[in-house]
């Protein structure tokens, strides 16, 4: 089996999950900007994290044959401070111009306030002048569904976005239908516990479309699963589902969307 | 029990495959789930907002038509739709706090 990480937190991770994940069947990992667990205290700590992200992180990849991309922003944890977001957004155009970034994120919201909804707004405006695919993060829990409408409200004012540009990535049950229906990518994050489960992710595939639906596993600092994906895969396979039709949605589907950026290599094509 | 209503991109299966497959999952959950309202009923004090949703949420798993989890969520999430002014914590809690 073969599979793409489109959405994992590596700079958390040790080694060993990198090997992992490459035994596992894994062709490439995909890393959007996050929240480090705490707040970092000037875009000094951004500019570290963003060399780590394009320069460290590819390098520690590759050791174990996995082309590493990345995503760039502040996230909306931060974004209550707008002098600090300000002088992050100013640093991210140096960025984009690094070979292995696919685009802005992961951008949205978190406690749905109006700061977090300004500097969204500055992200997308950035994505627009840049003309970079947007990925987005969905706040979470009993934020989720205000939060994931908003950020869809967002996205459609400013008038330019392609939604075919976009993926919305944390959807469950009572936000995927929108996502779909606005002509958006989603994401379903894959967590032991606090968001979907990989039976739960097979529940809602078999319930949509599934062209425009990636699975990822974050696995972050927290408690979390970088063979979900995978274990998401043979949950298919124990229901019946094609190696087709599993092939189509945890590597056909994300390199789709990623080829949009022709910085993404399909790693198949590079075999 | 409802009539089945397949989806679309679901190989089909009969229910006895489907308990064959996810029964004993389901079943420790709920056993779980029990467990912690009985550690509940020993614990001093009241329910919190968290434990005042999980209760009221019980009644829709018995509701007879497919969409029970979306209902849930639904159930536990912030109901307004305008951007708050501002946040006094960066975490949820996994329910509304103005649930009744």
């Amino acid at each position: 089996m073969r599979y793409i990480e489109p959405h994992g937190h590596m700079v958390s991770r040790t080694t060993d999950d990198y090997q992992a994940m490459a035994l596992a069947g894994c062709a490439a990992i995909c890393e959007p900007a996050f929240w480090a667990g705490f707040d970092r205290k000037s875009a000094d700590g951004f500019y570290d994290y963003f060399c780590q992200l394009t320069q460290i992180e590819p390098k520690r990849a590759a050791k174990y044959g996995l082309p590493h991309y990345s995503w760039l922003c502040i996230n909306p944890k931060e974004s209550e401070d707008m002098a600090l977001a300000a002088d992050v957004l100013a640093l991210i155009p140096e960025f984009l111009k690094a070979p292995t970034v696919l685009g802005i994120g992961e951008i949205g919201l978190n406690k749905n306030t109006r700061n977090e909804m300004k500097v969204l707004e500055q992200h997308i405006g950035l994505a627009v002048k840049y003309d970079q695919m947007i990925l987005v993060h969905t706040p979470h829990l009993e934020d989720k569904r205000k939060g994931t409408r908003l950020i869809m409200d967002c996205l459609k004012a400013n008038g330019v976005v392609k939604p075919e540009r976009v993926i919305i990535d944390h959807v469950e049950e009572h936000t995927i239908h929108e996502v779909l229906d606005q002509g958006f990518w989603a994401g379903i994050t894959l967590y032991p516990e606090s968001k979907s489960t990989p039976v739960r992710a097979v529940d809602m595939i078999e319930s949509v479309s599934a062209q425009r639906v990636w699975l990822n596993s974050a696995c972050d600092w927290g408690h979390s699963d970088p063979l979900s994906v995978p274990k998401a895969a043979q949950e298919m396979r124990r229901r019946g589902h094609s190696a087709a039709a599993i092939d189509r949605l945890v590597y056909g589907n994300p390199v789709k969307f990623l080829s949009q950026s022709p910085r993404f290599k399909d790693p198949a094509a590079q075999a | 029990m409802s009539t089945p209503q397949p989806h679309p991109g679901a190989p089909a299966r009969t229910r006895e495959q489907v308990a064959d497959l996810h029964f004993m999952d389901a079943r420790y959950k709920l056993l779980d789930l029990a467990a912690f309202l009985d550690r509940l009923d020993r614990a001093a004090g009241g329910d919190d907002h968290r434990v005042r949703g999980l209760r009221a949420a019980l009644p829709l798993l018995l509701e007879k038509d497919e969409g029970r989890v979306a209902r849930i969520l639904t159930l536990w999430s912030d109901p307004s739709v305008a951007p708050i002014e501002k946040a006094d914590t960066k975490a949820a809690s996994g329910v509304w706090p103005g649930l009744k």
